[in-house]
């Protein structure tokens, strides 16, 4: 580690203040909570080797973001190859959610209802607990590919690259964790009358 | 011709993840056109992605 500590140069203290940060970015990408915690941990680990090089060019929480995306994927990597995205069962059960949404016509059973002013809710902390729990029910792999998308903005090619699936396959499986999670939120939130 | 809502909800979303053709747009635009329901869909869709996003950058 370089001795001189400049301006540019990340400081301990400030790394390790973005650990509870980090560590809810993590947490929306990998479920298992250990996991997450290694991911951040290998992250400030890396980040403090590295100090030297943190440009500033980039605010520090942007350039620890950039190192912790990478050990996720590292970690969805391992886990896609011990635990594969084919999981049948899940996915049938999970299609079949799905298409019951819609009736054999192709109409929606149920309309989407109409949500009014909905970024209202983003100032409320109850709609935030609704919010993870509507998240923290998808299924497992689907929200794995949701996540990529969603949260680390990963295109839909590098998805596919990194779990070997087809961008077919993949933009199902968006699709899916779009209505799931639509479905829970006016369940949970905007169906019910005084929120 | 004009897709129905089932068709529609999947372009919608998929417009999130690639650029639609000219001729998907189209046939969006005329369904959403006629259709509240998916209207309502598409609106939620924008908002998810903006909660998720405030979600991940919020402090």
């Amino acid at each position: 580690m370089s001795p001189e500590t400049g301006p540019s140069v990340a400081q301990p203290a400030a790394i390790e203040g973005e650990r509870a940060y980090l560590l809810r970015y993590a947490r929306l990408q990998l479920r298992d909570p250990a996991q997450a915690e290694d991911a951040v941990q290998e992250t400030l680990l890396a980040a403090l080797e590295g100090a030297a090089r943190f440009a500033g060019k980039s605010s520090l929480r942007t350039w620890l973001t950039g190192i912790l995306k990478h050990k996720i994927i590292d970690h969805l990597r391992r886990a896609g190859r011990e635990q594969p995205l084919t999981g049948d069962g899940d996915d049938r059960s999970e299609a079949e959610a799905v298409d019951a949404l819609f009736a054999a016509d192709g109409h929606w059973r149920e309309f989407p209802a109409q949500w009014g002013n909905p970024d209202a809710a983003l100032e409320n902390s109850r709609f935030w607990t609704a919010f993870e729990e509507c998240a923290r029910r998808l299924p497992a792999r689907t929200a794995r590919v949701f996540m990529m998308r969603e949260i680390m903005d990963m295109p839909t090619e590098e998805i596919c690259k990194a779990l070997d699936i087809t961008a077919t396959n993949c933009w199902v499986m968006l699709h899916r964790a779009r209505l799931t999670l639509r479905e829970c939120l006016e369940l949970q939130w905007f169906g019910k009358s005084g929120q | 011709m004009i897709p129905n809502c089932k068709h529609t909800a999947e372009l919608l979303s998929q417009g999130q993840d690639r650029p639609l053709t000219p001729v998907e747009q189209l046939r969006l635009r005329l369904h959403l056109l006629l259709c509240d329901g998916c209207r309502n869909f598409s609106r939620q869709l924008e908002f998810m992605r903006r909660a998720l996003r405030r979600y991940r950058d919020r402090d």
